[in-house]
């Protein structure tokens, strides 16, 4: 298929029509608004329908039922919109219901900025509801792995019933590149025989559910939601690595963070200067497997965000104290410069601690 | 012999958990009841709330969705957007519809969305132990309002039925009560109309039922019933307050 110049925000909707997605509520936000307003327009040309709640709440409780009602669905927000969302988004994963959320990370806490940001990490890998659950959390770094992502999503989502979280930033989401849509892979993916659609007298009730009023029973729903994510973190882990093999230092960062990561890479390479890149496309299960290739002669990692180094954590888990994590954010909606992070990798050679 | 009453097939085998006295056996199965005269059992889909009905799901012959408190009508929203043929109703207490979902069910009836409400009053918090509800009448004492409800300090009771009817998209509000057999009767009736509503899709319908507490009121059963023909009739008038007809 030939390839379309698309924003960010409106290629999450095409690429979520053409997952199959036909339900969309949601409650506008900046800088997101575009992907409601794309699905506002597109989808009652397929049938489907566009609802834009009286708040992020019922946004997420609409996706709820619509999921529990056997429906493709999605709802995108920005970070303070995604905080409200977090009571429906323990539910979603407790009933184990499959959905796709979408946040297009902006600067807080609070009312913040409508800048880009990635301070929603811990929100979005640690989860922000109530309760031990996961998201399968991916992020992308450019509009095409937006796109690739959002279509994959769908079938992760339906796959292991359990909601996926796609987080971009306020760059990814307003700006345009050329994309394609291609066909997916096919997974195999099972029987929506749970789903409340009236029993048309062929069945006992479906009844969807996250309460268990006997701890017993809790405990059981639990073990079994982690074994679900045993498997997840066994089957789905996604990363990207360059030159790890043979770095002086190997940056750690994701999403946009990554693509300027990038570029000061290849221009410490023409100072002759190696450096890696492993970048985590899935935050959550988190690549640490992927911090094992790294050599002997690395002198350090660089964590890089758009945050105060919420992912210091998980690659300091991964590295397990075989080399020194640094770390350079830029806060508040500010998006770190390529020469930034060409400085501290060159502080991190010459020795800084 | 030949069977005179029999029980619904609305309602599934298990026992209920409400305490003695307490109305909410009775509404489930006019809920029930009326689903079966309906013919619509088999495409029907509730949404549980949370309070006392919490394990609604539990006894209704239908398929079920449970709901986080409050957010029922937002719920049953995204299941009647996907299934516009299937009947989907909401069973809410006071503090579930009336104080934290509140917003959700203003908006449901605004937007005309085509399900049916069953808003369970009885002037209280059950499950949580006998707090105030926004329903709570000047004067009673709640744990949570030990000295009775202070209108200069919370405010007056809200009426949940007079406000909704304010609303376009609401085509269907009466308010009922279950104290007397009679009552009992209406209440039905108005149940029917509310379900008749929704499958003729001409949008938002709504049934208050005065229902008892006689537990969190410190009441016997039968004492329970005339503190709510005395105290919540006066304050709450029973009848209806919107019908299609009225608004077409």
């Amino acid at each position: 298929m030939a390839k379309v110049l698309m924003k960010g925000n409106e290629a999450i909707g095409a690429a979520a029509i053409q997952a199959g997605c036909k339900y969309f509520f949601g409650y506008p936000i900046t800088p997101q608004s575009e992907c409601p307003e794309y699905m506002a327009r597109e989808l009652p040309k397929i049938g489907g329908i566009f609802l834009q709640a009286e708040s992020e709440i019922a946004a997420i409780n609409m996706v709820y039922g619509a999921s529990g009602a056997g429906a493709r669905v999605m709802t995108s927000s920005s970070s303070p919109g995604i905080s409200l969302k977090q009571e429906g988004i323990s539910y979603i994963a407790g009933a184990e219901l499959p959905c796709v959320i979408v946040n297009v990370m902006r600067g807080g806490p609070g009312l913040g900025s409508i800048q880009p940001s990635q301070t929603d990490y811990f929100q979005s890998t640690r989860g922000g509801g109530n309760g031990d659950y996961r998201l399968v959390v991916l992020a992308p770094s450019n509009v095409q792995e937006l796109v690739d992502l959002i279509i994959e999503g769908f079938d992760i989502a339906d796959q292991y019933r359990n909601p996926v979280m796609v987080v971009g930033d306020g760059m990814i989401g307003q700006m345009m590149e050329p994309v394609e849509f291609k066909e997916p892979k096919k997974r195999a993916l099972p029987q929506k025989d749970w789903a409340t659609t009236g029993t048309e007298g062929k069945r006992k009730p479906n009844i969807i559910n996250s309460l268990y009023l006997q701890p017993e029973d809790l405990e059981e729903h639990n073990i079994h939601l982690q074994k679900k994510y045993d498997e997840i973190k066994h089957n789905e882990v996604k990363v990207e690595t360059y030159n790890i093999e043979d770095a002086e230092v190997v940056i750690a960062a994701y999403g946009t963070t990554a693509r300027i990561a990038k570029t000061a890479i290849d221009k410490l390479e023409e100072e002759g200067i190696k450096v890696g890149l492993i970048r985590p496309i899935t935050l959550w299960p988190y690549p640490y497997d992927a911090f094992e290739k790294i050599n002997d002669k690395c002198k350090g990692i660089l964590v890089t965000e758009m945050n105060t180094g919420q992912m210091v954590d998980d690659v300091k888990i991964a590295v397990k104290g075989k080399y020194p994590v640094h770390f350079h954010g830029r806060y508040g909606g500010m998006v770190p410069t390529p020469n930034e992070m060409i400085d501290k990798v060159k502080a991190i050679i010459g020795g800084e601690k | 012999m030949a069977v005179v009453f029999d029980k619904t097939k609305g309602l599934t085998d298990t026992q209920f958990h409400y305490c003695p006295g307490c109305t909410h056996g009775i509404v489930h199965r006019l809920v029930g009841e009326v689903l079966e005269e309906l013919g619509v059992l088999e495409k029907a889909v509730g949404v549980a709330p949370v309070g006392c009905s919490v394990l609604a799901y539990k006894y209704f012959n239908v398929d079920m969705h449970e709901a986080a408190h409050g957010r029922a009508p937002a719920v049953a929203t995204g299941i009647k957007r996907v299934l516009p043929e299937n009947v989907v109703f909401t069973y809410q207490g006071d503090g579930d519809l009336a104080s934290i979902g509140a917003a959700e069910i203003v908006h449901a009836a605004h937007r005309g969305e085509k399900i049916t409400t069953i808003f369970i009053n009885n002037a209280i918090y059950g499950m949580t132990g006998g707090q105030m509800a926004p329903t709570t009448l000047v004067g009673q004492k709640a744990t949570t309002a030990p000295y009775g409800r202070d209108e200069a300090h919370c405010g007056k009771p809200l009426r949940i039925a007079e406000m909704l009817a304010t609303i376009d998209g609401a085509k269907f509000v009466e308010r009922v009560a279950v104290n007397t057999p009679g009552n009992v009767r209406k209440a039905k009736k108005a149940i029917k109309k509310a379900f008749e509503i929704q499958l003729e899709g001409k949008g938002f319908a709504i049934v208050e039922v005065l229902s008892t507490c006689p537990t969190n009121w410190g009441l016997t059963p039968v004492e329970a019933l005339k503190w709510l023909e005395d105290n919540m009739i006066p304050y709450y008038p029973l009848g209806n307050f919107r019908t299609p007809e009225e608004v077409e």
